[in-house]
């Protein structure tokens, strides 16, 4: 299949960006979206220009390295798929696709559509973890773990990181990415003793970089893992009970 | 992690401050005066469909409205409080919309070429100009039928005829329902994400949120409208 590529060109940090216009030539309907890039990637080498800086590494749906809205969507159109697993048979011959890097404040461009993601990793270490004494693992069957609770934890803990959320939401917010990260240790026992100072943590971090939450849905629609806004409400009532039963504490600190 | 010092010095005086100061606080607070702002409308909206019962009823209606909580309030006594409250309500909500709408600017300086909406409804889309029409509709309304001010024949304590002869001016009714469909938008959505904003999930009950916000917003906004098209036809004269 033939393609129309509009790809956002930016040499660096603070370069001026555009779009410039890319004939894609006999792409394989079977290839990803990556795959296609790295066709063209190679055909601009050979020309000796400069190929379209993207970032990957697992290519098979896990890392979170990947992600450029396509189209004006994170991911593009295919839904519950990061970009490396979203193949071409999705478009059709002839199709002009838009390929434009993550947009937000808090995720400067470091080259074309690479962005710098810094800011998730410090709303992990802000709370994103438990205190223990690390060693041999502990017996699996120390701690009995409801299976429903599990797997609601699970599927907070399936978030990679990817940024989508923040990306496709009009807000540049981060509260799916957040609530996940908050809802998969505090839904565990293990994560029970800081559950409520971590979502503090965690959300003052969040708020210093991105923007707050309106509900209008568009992250849980392209998250790659489908995480649900329900963990959005869960980390609000969280939050808000901390505020609530820290304040005793805090007043006395 | 160990529990590590305060960032505030001062934190007895300022929990409630902090609170406010989140983004997630101000989103309770935006819910917390939209549920009162919500009770409050439909109470309206119930108290004027009276006004198909007769002329005597309706103003009899209004006149309780300046008695409510005697002997124990004097006239009005209660009619100003809850304004009071409705004024405190609305000044809070607008706050801190106004407030979560340039922090939200400030997270995305540079937009994009083109996006696509993939969930997010033309509702949720339109909250915050919806907001602004129903800001300019309310200050046109206490003008209109509460103080007489722009009103072309406003008789005091004649409720019913300012009601009657305030809505047979064509573009008056017509603005009030353009107005009335912005409420029933703005209801939509925040009826719904007020569950969210203050934490309110369960599987059991998250299947009615919609279902709950729909009704509501549907009702208050149909009977709203039905008023002014009840004149224009001449059902109530």
């Amino acid at each position: 299949m033939d393609l129309t590529l509009q790809v956002w060109r930016q040499a660096s940090r603070t370069a001026e960006g555009k779009f410039v216009t890319y004939e894609a030539k006999d792409i394989s309907p079977d290839a990803s979206f990556l795959e296609m890039l790295d066709v063209v990637n190679e055909r601009l080498t050979e020309r000796g220009e400069q190929p379209i800086h993207f970032e990957h590494d697992c290519r098979e749906g896990i890392c979170g390295s990947c992600g450029m809205m396509i189209n004006g969507i994170a991911h593009g159109p295919a839904g519950g798929t990061a970009t490396c697993q979203l193949h071409m048979r999705h478009f059709k011959h002839g199709d002009e696709i838009r390929v434009e890097p993550w947009r937000a404040r808090a995720f400067p461009i470091i080259k074309d559509l690479m962005v710098d993601r810094s800011p998730l990793d410090m709303i992990i270490q802000a709370g994103g973890f438990i205190s223990v004494n690390t060693g041999s693992a502990v017996e699996a069957n120390t701690l009995l773990i409801p299976k429903a609770v599990q797997d609601r934890s699970m599927d907070a803990a399936a978030c990679i990181q990817c940024g989508a959320c923040v990306a496709q939401c009009p807000n540049g917010a981060a509260q799916l990415f957040t609530s996940a990260k908050v809802a998969h240790l505090g839904l565990l026992p293990q994560g029970q003793p800081e559950r409520y100072e971590r979502v503090v943590r965690m959300v003052e971090i969040m708020e210093e970089h991105f923007g707050s939450c309106t509900m209008y849905g568009e992250c849980e629609a392209v998250c790659p893992k489908e995480i649900s806004i329900d963990f959005i409400a869960r980390m609000n009532r969280d939050y808000i009970a901390a505020k609530f039963k820290n304040r005793k504490s805090e007043a006395n600190g | 992690m160990t529990a590590a010092a305060p960032a505030t010095t001062n934190v007895r005086a300022s929990w409630l401050l902090g609170f406010w100061h989140s983004a997630i606080g101000k989103k309770a607070v935006m819910a917390v005066t939209g549920i009162f702002l919500f009770v409050w409308i439909f109470l309206h909206m119930a108290g004027n469909l009276k006004v198909y019962i007769g002329p005597e009823h309706y103003n009899a209606y209004a006149g309780f409205l300046i008695t409510m909580g005697a002997p124990l309030l004097p006239a009005k006594g209660a009619l100003y409080a809850v304004r009071a409250l409705l004024l405190i309500a609305v000044w809070l909500h607008i706050q801190a919309a106004t407030q979560l709408t340039l922090m939200n600017r400030r997270a995305r300086p540079v937009g994009y070429a083109n996006r696509d909406y993939v969930s997010a409804g033309y509702a949720a889309r339109t909250m915050r100009w919806g907001g602004v029409i129903i800001v300019l509709f309310v200050i046109y309304h206490l003008l209109h039928l509460t103080f007489g001010t722009v009103h072309p024949d406003f008789i005091e304590h004649d409720v019913y005829h300012n009601f009657v002869t305030g809505f047979q001016v064509w573009w008056v009714s017509a603005f009030y329902i353009v107005a009335n469909l912005a409420l029933g938008m703005h209801l939509y959505h925040g009826l719904w994400s007020m569950f969210n904003s203050l934490g309110l999930s369960h599987d059991r009950f998250n299947s009615w949120k919609r279902g709950f916000a729909t009704v509501f917003a549907l009702v208050v906004t149909l009977a709203n409208i039905s008023f002014p098209i009840a004149v224009l036809i001449g059902v109530l004269r």
